[in-house]
């Protein structure tokens, strides 16, 4: 937890946007870390394989098409930071309500969980049993959620373009030379 | 992009396990952690870091970006298709129990379709979103 706020208060203190990348990607392993601390190996693989590894990729992929440098701030965060404090305080008043950290009692432990425990053996017979609440019990909020992913890809496709039209004039100018005789002898 | 024989050689050597390992996660999901998003991740990572130590172009001639839209399309249909299917044989959409003889076995053919449909999904849109981001650059 410390090693996640110094990483967090070195990414907002941080001017050079590789290092800043970097350190998303460090406090994206450490939080898996956390995941793992906590028994949600599931939850950490999810957060390591995509937060730490593709979304840095990606990233780095977007770092190489804009600079390097964040602009210097023009106004004073005055405003932004009493928003983010407030809101901070919010959050920390809201959980001061939840119910303690592993509480059987709590509503989340007596509502459907029991159930998933007690039947999803029976029922659907996979050993692991967060694979059988999002696959079968929750199916439509993982279909929704592949969707989500298949509107992003999509999205990213009508904004850019790929290797196509656009991409291929400008990408494949430099070795245009080198592959059209290849193409020509087959 | 680069032509440093230290990374292209490790590249190669690491490149089959990563794969590999992809697919343990995709199809031992029912079993151990994960499933279809992160198996579809690292399938994209393992084609990801050819492209870093090959040069993207080498990376498109693998995996042609035109073939990666109708995939990602594909996934998702294979995905609300087996909702479709469990539809079609009398049941509520998603309900795989009757997708074989008895119930625990059809749900085990739902799940295994459906997070091949998520798996393909993920995979052919992050592939494609690097793609989109790496062919901009010259």
């Amino acid at each position: 937890m410390t090693f996640l706020v110094a990483t967090a208060i070195a990414i907002v203190r941080m001017r050079c946007l590789f290092a800043v990348v970097m350190l998303s990607g460090i406090y994206s392993l450490t939080t898996a870390g956390v995941f793992i601390i906590l028994d949600a190996v599931d939850v950490a693989f999810t957060e390591a394989a995509v937060a730490a590894g593709v979304s840095t990729m990606l990233m780095l992929g977007s770092l190489t098409l804009t600079g390097h440098r964040q602009a210097p701030a023009r106004i004073a965060p005055i405003l932004p930071l009493t928003v983010v404090i407030l809101t901070g305080v919010v959050l920390l008043w809201g959980t001061s309500d939840m119910p303690r950290f592993g509480d059987p009692e709590a509503p989340v432990h007596r509502h459907v969980a029991p159930r998933y425990i007690q039947d999803s053996p029976g029922e659907i017979g996979v050993p692991n049993m967060v694979t059988s609440v999002l696959a079968s019990y929750r199916g439509f909020d993982t279909l929704g959620e592949t969707v989500v992913v298949f509107t992003a890809g999509i999205g990213v496709l009508a904004l850019l373009g790929i290797g196509g039209r656009r991409g291929r004039s400008a990408k494949d100018d430099p070795d245009d030379v080198a592959k059209r005789p290849t193409d020509d002898h087959e | 992009m680069n032509d440093d024989i230290v990374l292209t050689v490790i590249g190669k050597l690491l490149i089959p396990f990563i794969l590999l390992f992809a697919l343990y996660v995709q199809f031992h999901g029912d079993f151990g952690p994960g499933g279809g998003f992160q198996a579809g991740v690292l399938f994209a990572a393992g084609i990801i870091l050819y492209a870093l130590t090959n040069g993207t172009a080498a990376a498109m001639r693998l995996i042609p970006p035109g073939l990666l839209a109708p995939l990602a399309a594909l996934g998702v249909l294979l995905y609300g298709g087996v909702g479709v299917a469990t539809m079609l044989l009398g049941r509520h959409f998603l309900n795989y129990s009757v997708l074989a003889q008895d119930a625990v076995h059809g749900q085990h053919y739902g799940i295994l379709l459906i997070e091949l449909g998520v798996g393909i999904t993920v995979a052919a849109v992050m592939l494609l979103i690097f793609f989109a981001f790496t062919s901009r650059e010259d």
